[in-house]
């Protein structure tokens, strides 16, 4: 006994606490990695921007304070930009030549990278007014263990170790390689990095607290470190050095920036503002700002003006009336972007009233720049974009100095790769347009459209293209047509055409009225002398024809013949451009035109199918493809000319590897097979469902699927039809990859196959049968998963004898573990009851269902739902082959089941109670769901409510409808408020039947809607709807009017369920009890002196005008008085005074 | 209420715009019985019967009538009250 004493039984094994403790004190210091540090910066839109996106930092113009400038000056530094880039070009040209020239000479194997530092960017010859952190390219990530070397002149002490371990946890290594970032590094800290500095400076508080960081002694560190005899010796302390004070202390080394630290009472704030830099999301009080999500150090930079010393509104005294302003503006910025959702409602509230009062200046002054922040977050963008637009509205005219300002933060959203960036970014660009007017906007976007830098242009054409569907497009025609024919630089041709791009894309088939003058504008660029203008020409065609199908051929007929032209000279890219524009413009013609065509243009696309350039080859694909819908195009072409060339091209395994391609190519294929048949395209490809590779196997058997589903099984041949059941059998028993692909293919061609299929069933099943026993759980899955798909086909081919095998197979399986395959074991035995029924299923019902009991347990959600789904079908076709005991049973399992996540699962089980009600009779059943309403859970309830409106409609509602308000009489909130709800339910369920119960559930109503508690009200609103509705017009009225005068008064609740609730009520007693009632009721408030009760009034009088206008008019009021009348206003109705 | 100026009046513009005839807190006695007048006009016109019945009062044939009718249609109630000062 006592031995066993000394060996307590552990129940798990872990690692010794302190080293626990260890770890968890590294991840606090500063220079460990943070695991989660790339995950905060993913939320920053900066750091998963492409470089191109980043480019935006680049763009000088429009930035800082003040209004634009004028138009003259942008054009002078825009030339000026533009004669820089020239002459930056021709230099670049001849040292390049130069250098040419010397390796020749030299046979030197410099690479001319070598220059790379002659490629300044043109922007800081131009301006030089660069910030510094605009020349470093961004950084794409931080990484911690890279950089922070280079940047430390003496930091060959140490080559940094990566991660501390216990053992050489020396302070003296402690201190060098302390990780830098702007927020821990003092001077007096990164000036002496001495090899015997013992002060910790990293993370100080913890570790003066913790033991084992104390200060070591002179005689510890003589015993640690080699001494005089090895040759080593002390050295004094120099004179300079000054040991950083604590940590707290080293945050306002950012003061220079402006930012002020308080000593004591502020720690709060110096630790939200360390904290912040990865984004922390701890609430923080801030005196005079309120509740903040979060503080960054970049916030801490903009808005020092109202957070250090003096920030606060008490402080406001001392300003002038612009500061004020300012400081106004920005404590509701601050408030918007980092509040708490309230605080940043009142203060969005509050800009946007006071937008006029505060003026464009000082709040774009003050916006903008923070959209500019490259540490800025979506969430944060949305927010401030949100601000500009209520502003915007707001400010209307007074915008036009800013607009361009505006326009260079906003137009990046346009090519953000978040949808709903693109959508603000229209939103805002629209609204701008309509603020500023054409003339301003193209004043204003001129100069940018033949900027040297192809983003700004990009970028430009995207947001003329806003501006273009903002005022119409023919406002802007007359401006696009001189761009695009604009002999001064081929930039600004380019830019004119993408516009019109940009165009079609985003207004879609609303370019149609004016496609001919967009055609035309565009058609000069196919015969530029630029390759590029070219090449964007087409693509605008393509694009102008792509939202214009299936109308506006005749706008086309201009650009017909360059365009043909044009694919018979080109090469490459340009090619690629001019064939999409002809691949879109084909399927507008007529018939005989498009055929001609086709054959015009298909030499070129076969000749291109040998292309190795990716983008090219989905270009071909896709043209093919919509050469081969077009009417004119006949089988026997495509079947001679097209298809062997194709198919020697395409169909290989590599197309198979980039989604794109794949995609690209079961399309065109499903094409093909539409004007080639099905032999011919499923004959070619069904070899390959026996390949080698997977993927290309699922590609084929897509295909075939797919092209089958669509043209059906009955031009395939016996020996195809062989050739097709092997391979697909084949693909099916070799298929590793998770999806359904082989497996609907399966089901597709034999489904399509019909009865021919029966010949190949005892081979299929017996593989079934073999699968279903395999080792492993995904191929049994897979096996059940095929059965319940081919279940109704073997049945129909008359093979009974091999569905019950399965069957039993199956029910022999069911103690299978693995949840996905029970699942899927459950389905095909639903699937097989189904098709044979419950008389005649094998195994016999009566033993499938106490073996599916115990699985109701089962938690996962696939066997849920497919074993109540089994249950339901049992109970609804065969439930008198079970005991009515076994049924109980089962009732109390399913209540479990109304809990389920999934609404498949709870709606299964609700529907399932109604049909074990049928079965066994409502009494036993009704007292499970009634029982049920005491529960906590309110899902449970709510679906008990259901299932007892579903007993009461199977059974009828006079076997609930007593049991329920029997129960209502109990006192406990749940289970009367369960019992409105069920009655609500079965009032709803059973319609004109209500009319016999009406006067039974009045005593309840009246108790219901005149309790104190207003979900109870809301509930008994709801049963008064559906009571109305169900018994309109059977004669009703007297109750009604009853119930509508105790619903009367709930007519100014303001709790939105609620008052819905209460105004469904009302509407509904329109129908009820009749529109001139509820009128007379609505009128005695509709010029109440109180506005928040003529409010109330008005809503319901417009629904009943939306509902009722025709039967309102004999009860109107008269109101006709002389006193009107003496002012000129007639209010008798004189038509209805007539008297015959 | 404050709520419903950024959220529910947005929605109540869309209503005034496609359903004319429907009023809000701030509609005016003229406004509001001009509808109700048009809505009467437009009901008598809408049922043949009832077109039928004031024709053979007013003495006029039923398309004359009902061209009336429609007329009237434009200021049923005369001419909108001055514009007071609020």
């Amino acid at each position: 006994m006592s031995e066993e004493a000394y060996r307590p039984a552990l129940q798990s094994y872990t690692a010794p606490q302190e080293i626990l403790d260890e770890h968890a004190e590294l991840a606090d210091q500063d220079d460990t990695p943070d695991v989660f540090e790339d995950t905060a910066r993913s939320k920053q839109v900066a750091a998963r921007q492409s470089d191109y996106h980043l480019r935006r930092f680049n763009r000088a113009d429009g930035q800082g304070e003040g209004e634009d400038e004028s138009y003259e000056d942008r054009m002078r530094r825009i030339n000026l930009q533009r004669e820089e880039e020239r002459v930056r070009r021709h230099k670049e040209q001849l040292e390049k030549d130069k250098t040419e020239d010397e390796k020749m000479v030299l046979d030197d194997k410099t690479p001319p990278r070598a220059l790379a530092g002659d490629e300044t960017p043109p922007r800081a010859i131009a301006g030089g007014d660069t910030p510094p952190r605009d020349t470093t390219p961004p950084k794409k990530k931080r990484r911690w263990d890279v950089e922070e070397v280079k940047e430390e002149p003496g930091a060959e002490t140490s080559a940094a170790p990566k991660r501390k371990s216990r053992w050489d946890q020396t302070p003296s290594e402690a201190a060098p390689e302390v990780k830098k970032s702007r927020w821990d590094q003092t001077p007096a800290a990164s000036a002496t990095t001495s090899a015997i500095t013992s002060t910790p400076s990293v993370g100080g508080m913890m570790m003066v607290e913790d033991k084992r960081y104390r200060r070591m002694t002179d005689e510890e560190l003589d015993g640690l470190l080699p001494g005089g005899e090895e040759g080593y010796e002390i050295v004094p302390v120099p004179d300079d050095y000054r040991p950083a004070p604590s940590v707290r202390k080293m945050v306002p080394a950012q003061a220079e920036h402006g930012f002020m630290m308080q000593d004591d009472s502020d720690a709060a704030r110096a630790r939200s503002a360390a904290g912040g830099m990865q984004g922390s999301q701890e609430q923080t009080e801030i005196e005079g700002i309120g509740t903040l999500q979060f503080l960054k150090p970049e916030d801490t930079q903009y808005f020092a003006k109202v957070l250090g010393e003096g920030g606060g509104e008490d402080d406001d005294n001392s300003y002038t009336v612009e500061e004020l302003k300012e400081r106004k503006i920005m404590r509701l910025l601050l408030k918007i972007k980092n509040g708490t959702p309230p605080v940043r409602k009142t203060a969005l509230r509050q800009i946007t009233d006071r937008a006029r009062e505060f003026g464009a200046g000082p709040l774009f002054d003050k916006i903008l720049p923070l959209l500019m922040e490259r540490t800025l977050e979506d969430q944060e963008r949305h927010l401030l974009v949100k601000v500009i637009d209520r502003v915007l509205y707001k400010l209307d005219d007074l915008v036009r100095p800013y607009v361009h300002k505006i326009l260079v933060v906003i137009e990046p959203l346009l090519i953000d790769e978040d949808y709903y960036a693109r959508v603000e970014g229209r939103e805002i660009i629209s609204n701008l347009a309509k603020a500023a007017g054409l003339a301003h906007m193209i004043s204003t976007m001129r100069p940018d459209i033949d900027h040297v830098d192809e983003y700004v242009r990009n970028t430009t054409a995207r947001a003329f293209s806003v501006v273009a569907s903002a005022l119409g497009i023919p406002a802007l025609l007359p401006f696009l047509r001189a761009v695009c024919r604009s002999k001064k630089s081929w930039q600004a041709r380019h830019t004119g055409i993408r516009i019109i791009q940009q165009i079609a894309i985003m207004m879609g088939c609303a370019v149609l009225p004016h496609l001919r003058n967009l055609v035309d504008t565009v058609a000069d660029g196919l015969q530029d002398e630029q390759q590029k203008v070219r090449t964007m020409t087409a693509l605008s065609l393509a694009a102008l024809a792509e939202s214009a199908a299936p109308y506006g051929i005749e706008s086309f007929d201009n650009v017909l013949k360059p365009l043909w032209l044009g694919i018979r000279q080109h090469r490459g890219k340009t090619l690629a451009a001019f064939l999409k524009a002809i691949g879109y413009i084909i399927p507008l013609m007529d018939p005989e035109y498009a055929g001609y065509y086709v054959r015009e243009c298909m030499p070129i696309l076969i000749r291109e199918f040998q292309t190795s350039d990716e983008e090219m080859r989905r270009i071909v694909l896709q043209v093919i493809k919509q050469c081969a819908s077009t009417e004119g195009v006949t089988p026997t072409y495509i079947k001679e000319e097209v298809l062997p060339e194709f198919f020697k091209a395409f169909w290989v395994r590599r197309m198979a590897l980039d989604k794109r391609n794949y995609k690209q190519l079961v399309e065109t294929t499903v094409e093909l097979a539409q004007k080639a048949g099905v032999s011919e395209i499923v004959g070619r490809i069904c070899n390959d469902l026996k390949d080698e590779s997977e993927p290309y196997r699922k590609m084929v058997m897509e295909t075939v699927t797919k092209v089958i589903a669509s043209i059906g099984a009955a031009d395939v041949d016996e020996r195809l039809e062989v050739l097709l059941i092997d391979g697909i059998i084949f693909a099916f028993q070799e298929q590793t990859l998770e999806d359904t692909i082989m497996l609907d293919g399966f089901a597709t061609v034999v489904n399509a196959l019909g009865d021919r299929v029966k010949p190949y069933l005892p081979q299929i099943v017996s593989m079934i049968l073999w699968r279903l026993t395999n080792k492993s759980a995904k191929v049994r899955m897979l096996a059940a998963d095929l059965t319940s798909r081919l279940a109704p086909i073997i049945k129909s081919s008359g093979e009974d004898g091999l569905l019950s095998k399965l069957g039993v197979v199956i029910f022999e399986q069911l103690g299978e573990e693995y949840p996905d395959a029970l699942g899927s074991l459950i389905a095909a035995e639903g699937a097989i009851a189904n098709v044979v029924g419950m008389t005649q299923m094998n195994p016999p019902v009566k033993d499938l269902l106490p073996r599916m009991t115990p699985i109701l347990r089962n938690r996962h959600e696939k066997v849920q739902e497919a074993t109540i789904n089994l249950i339901g079908r049992i109970a609804d076709r065969g439930a008198e082959f079970v005991p009515a005991k076994e049924w109980m049973r089962i009732c109390f399992e399913l209540l479990d089941l109304l809990k389920a996540h999934k609404k498949a699962i709870r709606r299964a089980a609700v529907n399932s109670f109604g049909y074990i009600a049928k079965a066994i009779g409502p009494q036993d059943v009704l007292s499970v769901l009634l029982t049920n309403l005491k529960v906590q859970e309110r899902q449970s309830r709510v679906c008990s409510t259901v299932a007892i409106a579903i007993v009461s409609e199977t059974c009828g509602p006079f076997t609930c409808i007593p049991a329920i308000l029997n129960e209502y009489r109990t006192p406990e909130l749940n289970v009367r408020n369960g019992c409105l709800k069920a009655l609500a339910f079965v009032f709803e369920y059973v319609g004109e039947m209500s009319k016999d119960y009406i006067h039974s559930v009045v005593g309840l109503l009246e108790d219901a809607l005149t309790d104190r508690d207003h979900v109870h009200r809301q509930t008994a609103c709801a049963i008064v709807k559906h009571l109305a509705i169900g018994v309109a017009g059977l004669g009703y009225e007297e109750a009604l009017t009853h119930l509508l005068n105790l619903v009367w008064p709930n007519i100014f609740e303001t709790s939105p369920h609620v008052i819905g609730g209460v105004m469904d009520a009302i509407e509904a007693m329109r129908l009820g009890v009749g529109a001139g009632p509820i009128l007379s009721y609505v009128l005695q408030g509709l010029f109440h002196p109180a506005r928040r009760v003529r409010e109330v009034y008005w809503r319901m009088y417009n629904t009943l005008i939306l509902g009722a206008s025709d039967a309102m008019v004999p009860f109107y009021p008269n109101l006709g008085s002389s006193a009107d009348l003496a002012s000129g206003q007639d209010y008798t109705r004189h038509e209805l005074m007539m008297w015959v | 209420m404050s709520e419903l100026r950024y959220t529910a009046n947005t929605q109540l513009e869309q209503l005034h715009a496609r359903y004319t005839g429907t009023g809000h807190a701030d509609t005016t006695k003229y406004e509001w019985l001009t509808h109700q007048h048009r809505d009467t006009l437009a009901a008598i016109i809408g049922h043949p019967p009832l077109l039928g019945y004031v024709s053979i009062a007013d003495g006029e044939c039923q398309a004359r009538e009902r061209f009336e009718l429609i007329e009237k249609m434009v200021q049923p109630c005369g001419k909108p009250p001055g514009k007071t000062d609020d």
